[in-house]
């Protein structure tokens, strides 16, 4: 049986259940969604954009579905779907591409929403966090949704934290060197769909950080669509630095004249872990500038495969846009796919990518050597700068700081002997 | 600005250079594609059982399999029943195919110098023996005599099957086995001529070794193939040049290239490919399919691949290079024009298998008018491929505001010590270069010529003197008229 048999049936069964929970514009693509996944089915590697990623084998265990409704605590900015404070049917789904197979299924089975609207000319002072936390007692499948919407001249920081914490909330608890990554939920997998989707409108400005901390039995499987408007600036900022298998998707449509989006990722995989980063910059319009550079260090049998397209469309002259792609293998077992690609149809613009599967520099460790660095701390002295040029570009200095260090203990071996106390805040 | 729309229109009604057919006395088969055709390809060449059944089986296999649509190229659905699958122009003198020059029918011997390919060997270039083809049939292969005085097999693939069967049979399919892809299945059922060369052992070919395609009949198509051996310690350089007449319709050209390289042993392929691109309205020209590969099985063996890629309606090719010796070592230069509505998706694959294997490949694109020209290549570097390296720079520059440039690069490393690097650029000729040229009275027309000749010098360096003043002429030819 293929793995999309079973939620096909489950769609079936749970579906009248799903719909009671949920909010009447999220009912109203559901239907269409599923007849959607249904015709197409999980995605085989033969499809272009799933080439790096075994969908089939991801979604094939039986998960319970957990239909639990999100906490919020009550603020300005974030409200449960069915709390809007405006309407979000123009913006839900229509976002997404609608043709993938995983935002359809998403789409088809999540119950709750979370809702970041940020008004006109508002400019939030603190960052907007969302942490999702793992937990439960038999394996488990999550849908989450997150619709973005910034209204003209307004700005965020949104950090989105993805982790498997044990129940209780580690900031008060600073004593605590507990063993965090797998030792509460130990032997429970986890399998987490994600469709966030971002308008931005003329002249706001969105920073968007996902920070991946789970471990080696969660899948992911995140796609976020930004659709910018005229003078945008949007930075999305992925970093992985503890999973399982994950699939991530970024798709960015830029629609409005002289706005720019950065797009960084920083990508930490050992044992059997797997990453596939797939991303799109789509430039409609002209006058606009991107940037993209992700970073691998990829170590024991893990694969990391990274996927960059920079689509111009004919008529969108003067593009200014530059992707880097550098990675690392650290052990013979490793193994790397990288594919950057430009797909260019107007003639007036500058761009450039370059690619590089690489090992350390041995001038570099002689060097630190003859000072008397010892070889093991050399290399991790050389990957920390290596990844640095990533965290160096996050503008937020508390998560900037706090990921050097978590970067730091990642490479050490010591990130899993202690997951989330304030020391490694 | 009038000027140069006057020198646009020149150009626009500029033709075809080879485009002309020659009429002669061909046997052509019926049309269509079954297994009696490709018996009685077969039986024509007087082909022992075991090709028969290679081919045969190639063709189940083809059967078996559709037609590709990956390719960044819109590729027609082509009627494989509405082409004849040989075609002999020789079929006129009769005799046990041609012993001497006087043989040749003298329409032939003047297409042939109209081409710039004279047969007679008094007449030929120094030092470049020619093997001449046309439709389904060698016409004729010059030098051969004095070749096999080194001991060095120049013929056609028809004649080394008679008379080498030994080693046709060894090598032939061990590079790209018959059921590789669409187009080398079919190639395997129904090949006509191509080819043959064997070098051997510490033997450097005192001359540059050449075939010529040409496609002339009428709803045919050329599936040649061509295999080079080349023996331990030795080398050999090859180049392969093609054109076609002018129709309306579409022509197929769907080759095979197998490449053998022993220990020590050095081989260069260069091709000017120049087939019939289509009219400017996009109707017409050659759909040019081919599968090249050369594997390098010996140590510090080597293989360099130099195209120019200015003709075709369609190019998808990707000649490719398998490093299994330690140390061997791979080379690619590239430049593909297009314009009009020319579609090109070319580049290579680089599979690293052996120990400090080196590939470099060097990829220009120059795509204007309507045309789409892709990069599209991999470098895969296997887990027990240690000490890998491998440099790839793709650079893609945009003549107008209606073409498309791509870049589809892969990299699969699976292994720790691997060096690999891919750089790519895409831009349009910079507004300061042209400025700089104007101010020093070299007009915008000639700028450009310039400057698209110092972008592709890099790989037309690469090639052996006389196709790289053909490949000079052929890039400002291509290019003329996309200014202005």
């Amino acid at each position: 049986m293929k793995s999309e048999q079973q939620y096909i049936e489950l769609y079936s069964e749970a579906g009248t259940l799903i719909k009671q929970k949920s909010c009447e514009v999220m009912n109203a693509v559901r239907d269409a969604a599923f007849e959607v996944f249904k015709s197409q089915g999980f995605p085989s590697k033969k499809v272009e954009r799933y080439k790096y990623t075994d969908v089939d084998a991801a979604f094939a265990p039986n998960y319970g579905i957990s239909l639990n409704p999100y906490e919020i605590k009550p603020s300005k900015y974030i409200f449960r779907f069915s709390e809007a404070p405006i309407d979000i049917t123009p913006y839900y789904n229509n976002v997404a591409d609608k043709s993938d197979s995983i935002s359809a299924l998403n789409t088809a089975l999540a119950h709750d929403g979370i809702l970041i609207y940020v008004p006109k000319n508002d400019k939030p002072a603190d960052p907007i966090q969302i942490d999702y936390t793992l937990r439960g007692s038999q394996d488990t499948m999550m849908n989450r949704r997150v619709l973005i919407i910034l209204e003209q001249g307004a700005e965020a920081t949104i950090i989105l934290n993805d982790k498997i914490t044990p129940q209780y909330d580690a900031i008060q608890d600073s004593s605590a060197h507990r063993g965090g990554e797998g030792q509460s939920p130990e032997g429970i997998s986890f399998l987490t769909t994600q469709v966030i989707e971002a308008v931005c409108k003329d002249n706001s400005r969105l920073d968007i950080y996902e920070v991946e901390e789970t471990y080696t039995l969660c899948k992911r499987f995140s796609n976020v669509y930004i659709q910018e408007g005229r003078d945008c600036s949007v930075k999305h900022n992925s970093i992985t630095l503890f999973n399982g298998q994950s699939r991530n998707l970024c798709d960015v449509y830029m629609q409005g004249e002289n706005s720019e989006v950065t797009l960084n990722g920083c990508v930490i995989a050992d044992k059997n872990q797997r990453v596939d980063n797939n991303t799109l910059i789509h430039h409609q319009v002209p006058n606009c500038q991107s940037n993209e550079l992700y970073k691998y260090v990829v170590d024991g049998q893990a694969v990391g495969a990274f996927a960059g397209k920079i689509l111009v469309d004919k008529d969108a002259q003067k593009i200014s846009s530059q992707e880097t792609n550098a990675n690392l293998c650290a052990s013979s077992d490793a193994r790397m796919y990288t594919q950057p690609m430009l797909e260019i149809y107007a003639d007036d613009v500058k761009c450039a990518h370059g690619s590089t599967v690489g090992v350390m520099d041995e001038s570099a460790l002689f060097y630190m050597r003859q000072r008397g660095i010892c070889e093991d701390e050399a290399r991790t002295l050389l990957k920390n700068a290596f990844m640095g040029q990533v965290i160096d570009q996050i503008q937020l200095q508390p998560l900037r700081d706090k990921l050097y260090v978590k970067v730091e203990k990642r490479f050490r071996g010591e990130l899993d002997k202690c997951a989330d106390c304030r020391l490694c805040k | 600005m009038s000027e140069s729309n006057e020198f646009v229109r020149n150009v626009a009604e500029k033709k075809y250079e080879f485009g002309f057919t020659t009429d002669i006395q061909t046997e052509i088969i019926d049309k269509g594609l079954n297994e009696d055709v490709i018996r009685i390809i077969s039986a024509k060449k007087g082909e022992p059982e075991w090709l028969l059944q290679f081919r045969l089986d190639a063709y189940r296999y083809w059967l078996t399999q559709t037609q590709p649509t990956w390719g960044h190229v819109h590729l027609p659905e082509i009627d494989y029943q509405a082409i004849s699958y040989y075609a002999d122009p020789t079929a006129g003198k009769k005799n046990d195919g041609p012993k001497s020059v006087d043989d040749i029918d003298p329409e032939l011997m003047k297409t042939f110098d109209k081409l710039g390919i004279p047969l007679e060997e008094r007449l030929a270039l120094s030092g470049t023996a020619v093997d001449a083809v046309m439709d389904s049939v060698s016409v004729k292969t010059t030098f051969k005599e004095k070749l096999s005085e080194k001991g060095i097999i120049f013929c056609s693939i028809s004649e080394a099957v008679k008379e080498y069967p030994d080693l046709v049979k060894q090598y032939l399919g061990s590079v790209v086995p018959p059921k590789d892809n669409y187009f080398a299945a079919l190639n395997s059922a129904v090949f006509s001529d191509g080819s043959f060369v064997y070098i051997p052992k510490n033997t450097r070919c005192p001359m540059e070794l050449s075939t010529y395609f040409r496609i002339n009949a009428r709803n045919t198509g050329q599936f040649e193939r061509t295999l080079i051996v080349c023996d331990e310690g030795s080398y050999v350089s090859y180049l392969e040049g093609c054109t076609a007449p002018m129709r309306d319709e579409n022509q197929l050209h769907a080759a095979i290239v197998e490449i053998v390289i022993m220990d020590n042993a050095e081989v260069k392929y260069s091709t000017v490919q120049n087939w019939y691109p289509g009219d400017a309205e996009g109707k017409g020209g050659v759909l040019n399919l081919v599968t090249k590969r050369g594997h390098l099985r010996g140590v510090n063996s080597k293989l360099s691949w130099t195209q120019v890629e200015t003709g075709s309606a369609i190019t998808w090719k990707y000649p490719s290079c398998v490093l299994s010796g330690d140390n061997s070592q791979a080379e690619f230069y590239s430049v593909a024009v297009t314009n009009n509505h020319q579609e090109a998706d070319t580049g290579t694959k680089m599979i690293h298998i052996g120990k400090n294997t080196k590939s470099t490949i060097i990829s220009k694109g120059i795509s204007a008018g309507k045309s789409q020209n892709s990069y599209r290549g991999l470098v895969r570097v296997n887990k027990n491929a240690d000490g890998a390296r491998n440099y790839s720079s793709c650079d893609s520059l945009l003549l107008g505001s209606e073409c498309g440039a791509h870049t589809f690069p892969y990299m699969d490393i699976h292994n720790n010590t691997a060096t690999v690097e891919h750089e790519a650029t895409t831009s349009k000729i910079s507004e300061d270069q042209l400025l700089y040229c104007n101010q020093r009275g070299i007009s915008t027309e000639e700028a450009v010529g310039l400057i698209v000749n110092g972008y592709a010098k890099e790989v037309i360096n690469k090639l052996p003197m006389e196709f790289a003043v053909e490949a000079q002429k052929l890039l400002s030819v291509s290019l003329e008229g996309t200014v202005g």
